[in-house]
C-alpha cells in the first residue's frame, strides 16, 4: 500500500516531550499493540504504536519526530498499516497487570481501556522520569489500580517500576503486559523469569525497522530469527529467552549496538 | 536433490539476496523453514545504513524497494556467515558488492574464512549510486569484476544480472567470459511511485526496484533468452511465490529458483513451492527437476 494521506485533525500535548496526533483516518480493525509506519514527507518514515484507533503518541527524539512536532493541525502525514502482531486481549474477569515506562504507555493505555470494558481486573504500574512525563495517567486511572513511580521522586514513589513489581504477588495475574525502554523491560523480564511467569507475559519490542512488512530482515532477533516488525512487535516472554533481548540491538546497517 | 554448480541442494528453492539475510540467525530460520539454500544480504567493503525510509512499499501488483544496500561491512558480517554455515544445514551463498574490481576482491577475500559455498556478485541493484546496475550494464566491467573474484576464491561464482539493459545475453556472456559458474536473473526492475496528494516520490530514494508478481514475465523472458544462448546454468528469480511460478521459471531454463518478495506470504513459501514442484514432477512422470529445465525451448 502507498501511504494513506492522513490529515492531523487534533494535536494534544500530553507531557513536555510527548504529543498525540489525531488523524482523520481511523484504523478500525487494528489490534492493540499493532503499529503504523508514519511517513513524514521529505524526512523519513518511522514506526509508531497506535495510542488510539486514529492516533499516535510521539516522543520527540530526533530528525523525524522533530519535524513531526513542527507540523500543525490541518497538516498531513502518510500512514501505512496496521502492521505486526499486537497484544492478546484478556478474557473476561481475568486479572491483568500492565507495566508501562515512559512513552511505552502509548499502546498500553488502549489495552487498559479495552480490558476494563471487557470486565478484566486491571492493575497498572506506570513509570516515568518525573511527574510531568507520566503519560496517560488519567486513562489508566479510569481502568484500575495505578501504582506510580518516578525516577526523581517528583510524584509518589521515587524509583523504578521494578521496585513495585518486586513487592507484588505476581502469581495472581493471569496476564502481564510490558512496554517501555528495553533495559526496564529486561529487568521486568528477569523478575518474571524468577517467578516463572514468562509464559503469561507479553513484551512490546523496539528495533530498527526498514520495510515494516517482514521482508528485508533488518529487525530480526538473535538467535530465533524472529522479525520484530512481523512476528512481533509483541512477543510472549518465553520467545525472548536466550535471545538478544536486553543485550543488544542492531542499527540501520545491521551492526550490533550493545545496551549499557 | 538438485546440483547447481556443484552445490547439492535438497530442493530447488533458494532464498534471494536481501531478504532476511542480514543475520546468521535469520538465514538459519529460513533454512529450517524449507529453503534448499540461502543467499545472504549483499555485503560490501564498509558499513552502510542504506536509504531513508520509506524503503519498501507493497503495491497491488508487486513491491517497490530502495533499501540502498544497507550492510554491516564484511568484517562485521563474517561472524554471521560463520553462524549460518554452522547451523543452517544448507548451502550458504555470500552475496557481495563493491564499486570496482578491487572492492569486490577485498570483500570476497574477507569473507572466504566464513567458508561460503559460493559467491553471488551483485552487479544489478538498481538504486545504489556507483554500485550494482552502475556496473552491471557495462559488459567490460562485469567481466572485470567477475574475473577479479574468480581469481581469489576457490568456490563457485554466480553473477546476478539486471534486467535494466537492452541485451541481457551480452552481459551474461561477459560474466561467463570472466569465469562465472552460473547466472542469476533477475534483480529488480527500475521503478518509481509518486504520492499524488503531495507530489513526493514515495521512496526515500525517490526511485527503486520493482519485484514480485509484476516482474515475473520479465524474469521468465530473461531466463528464456539466457538459456538459449549460454552454457552455464541459470538460477531464475523474480515474482515467484507459488510452485506454478517456479515450474514456469524452470521450464524457461532455470536450474533452480530464488524467492524474495514471496516471503511476504509466509516463510513456508519454500516448503510449499518445493513440495509443489515435487508433486508436479511425480504426476508428470519426471524424476528430476533437470528434466524440465528449459523444456519450453523444445516446444514450438
Ligand atoms: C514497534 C514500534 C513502536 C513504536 N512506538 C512508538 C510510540 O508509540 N511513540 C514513540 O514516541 N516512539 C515509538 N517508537 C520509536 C520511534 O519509532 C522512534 O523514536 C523514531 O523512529 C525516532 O525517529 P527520529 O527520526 O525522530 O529519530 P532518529 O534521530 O532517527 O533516531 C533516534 C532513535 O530512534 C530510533 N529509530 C530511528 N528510526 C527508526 C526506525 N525506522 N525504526 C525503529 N527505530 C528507529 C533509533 O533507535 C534511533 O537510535 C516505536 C518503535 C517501534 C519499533
Ligand atoms: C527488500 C529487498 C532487498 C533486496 N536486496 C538485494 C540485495 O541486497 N542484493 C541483491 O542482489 N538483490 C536484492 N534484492 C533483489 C532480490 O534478490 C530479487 O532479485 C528481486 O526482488 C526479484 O525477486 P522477487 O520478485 O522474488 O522479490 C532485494 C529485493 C528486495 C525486495
Amino acid at each position: 500500500m502507498i501511504p494513506i494521506n492522513s490529515k492531523i485533525t487534533k494535536i494534544v500535548a500530553e507531557t513536555p516531550s510527548t504529543r498525540t496526533f489525531f488523524f482523520d483516518y481511523s484504523f478500525e480493525y487494528a489490534g492493540i499493540g499493532q503499529f503504523v509506519m508514519v511517513w513524514i514527507r521529505g524526512v523519513d518514515e518511522i514506526p509508531m504504536a497506535l495510542s488510539y484507533k486514529n492516533a499516535i503518541t510521539v516522543q520527540k527524539v530526533g530528525d523525524a519526530t522533530s519535524r513531526l512536532f513542527e507540523i500543525e493541525e490541518g497538516g498531513f502525514v502518510g500512514l501505512r498499516g496496521p502492521f505486526g502482531k499486537g497484544f492478546t486481549i484478556p478474557k473476561k474477569r481475568e486479572n491483568i497487570l500492565l507495566i508501562a515506562g515512559g512513552v511505552g504507555a502509548a499502546p498500553l493505555a488502549s489495552l487498559a481501556e479495552k480490558a476494563f470494558s471487557e470486565y478484566s481486573y486491571v492493575t497498572i504500574i506506570l513509570g516515568a522520569r518525573n511527574v510531568d512525563e507520566l503519560l496517560f495517567m488519567n486513562r489508566f486511572l479510569q481502568c484500575g489500580h495505578v501504582y506510580i513511580t518516578t525516577d526523581d521522586g517528583s510524584a509518589h514513589r521515587c524509583g523504578f517500576v521494578t521496585d513495585v513489581l518486586e513487592e507484588l504477588d505476581v502469581s495472581v495475574y493471569d496476564r502481564i503486559y510490558i512496554c517501555g525502554p528495553e533495559m526496564m523491560m529486561k529487568k521486568v523480564f528477569d523478575i518474571l523469569e524468577k517467578e516463572q511467569a514468562l509464559d503469561r507475559a507479553e513484551f512490546s519490542l523496539h528495533r530498527y525497522f526498514k520495510c515494516g512488512i517482514g521482508i528485508c530482515g533488518a529487525c530480526c532477533m538473535d538467535e530465533t530469527g524472529l522479525r520484530v516488525c512481523k512476528d512481533g512487535p509483541v512477543f510472549n516472554g518465553k520467545d525472548l529467552m536466550d535471545t538478544e533481548f536486553g543485550k543488544y540491538a542492531r542499527d540501520a546497517s545491521g551492526r550490533k549496538k550493545w545496551f549499557l | 536433490m538438485v546440483n547447481v554448480t556443484g552445490l547439492r541442494l535438497k530442493n530447488p528453492t533458494i532464498l534471494a539476496a536481501g531478504i532476511m539475510g542480514t543475520t546468521g540467525a535469520s538465514l538459519i530460520r529460513v533454512a529450517q523453514q524449507g529453503a534448499g539454500a540461502v543467499v545472504t544480504k549483499s555485503i560490501g567493503p564498509e558499513p552502510k545504513d542504506g536509504h531513508n525510509n520509506p524503503s519498501m512499499v507493497k503495491l497491488d501488483f508487486g513491491y517497490l524497494n530502495a533499501m540502498g544496500l544497507p550492510n554491516p561491512s564484511y568484517e562485521d558480517f563474517l561472524p554471521e556467515l560463520k553462524k549460518a554455515k554452522q547451523k543452517s544445514g544448507v548451502p550458504v551463498i555470500a552475496s557481495i558488492f563493491g564499486s570496482n574490481e578491487d572492492e569486490f576482491r577485498k570483500v570476497a577475500q574477507g569473507l572466504m574464512s566464513g567458508k561460503p559455498d559460493a559467491f553471488e556478485l551483485n552487479v544489478s541493484c538498481p538504486h545504489a549510486m556507483g554500485y550494482g546496475t552502475s556496473l552491471g550494464t557495462d559488459s567490460k566491467m562485469v567481466k572485470a569484476v567477475t574475473s577479479a573474484v574468480c581469481e581469489v576464491v576457490n568456490v563457485p561464482v554466480w553473477v546476478k544480472l539486471t534486467p535494466n539493459v537492452t541485451d541481457i545475453v551480452a552481459i551474461g556472456k561477459a560474466a561467463e567470459a570472466g569465469g562465472a559458474d552460473a547466472l542469476v536473473a533477475i534483480n529488480t526492475v527500475r521503478g518509481m511511485a509518486i504520492d499524488i496528494h503531495s507530489g513526493y516520490p514515495v521512496l526515500g530514494n525517490r526511485f527503486g526496484g520493482l519485484s514480485g508478481d509484476a516482474i515475473r514475465p520479465i524474469a521468465i523472458k530473461c531466463v528464456y533468452d539466457l538459456y538459449a544462448n549460454m552454457d552455464i546454468p541459470i538460477i531464475g528469480v523474480g515474482g515467484i511465490s507459488t510452485w506454478q511460478h517456479a515450474v514456469e521459471m524452470i521450464m524457461a531454463g532455470a536450474s533452480a529458483v530464488q524467492i524474495g518478495s514471496g516471503v511476504y506470504e509466509g516463510l513456508n513459501v519454500f516448503f510449499n513451492v518445493s513440495e509443489g514442484i515435487n508433486n508436479f514432477l511425480k504426476e508428470h512422470g519426471y524424476k528430476k527437476t533437470e528434466e524440465i529445465t528449459g523444456i519450453a525451448h523444445e516446444r514450438f
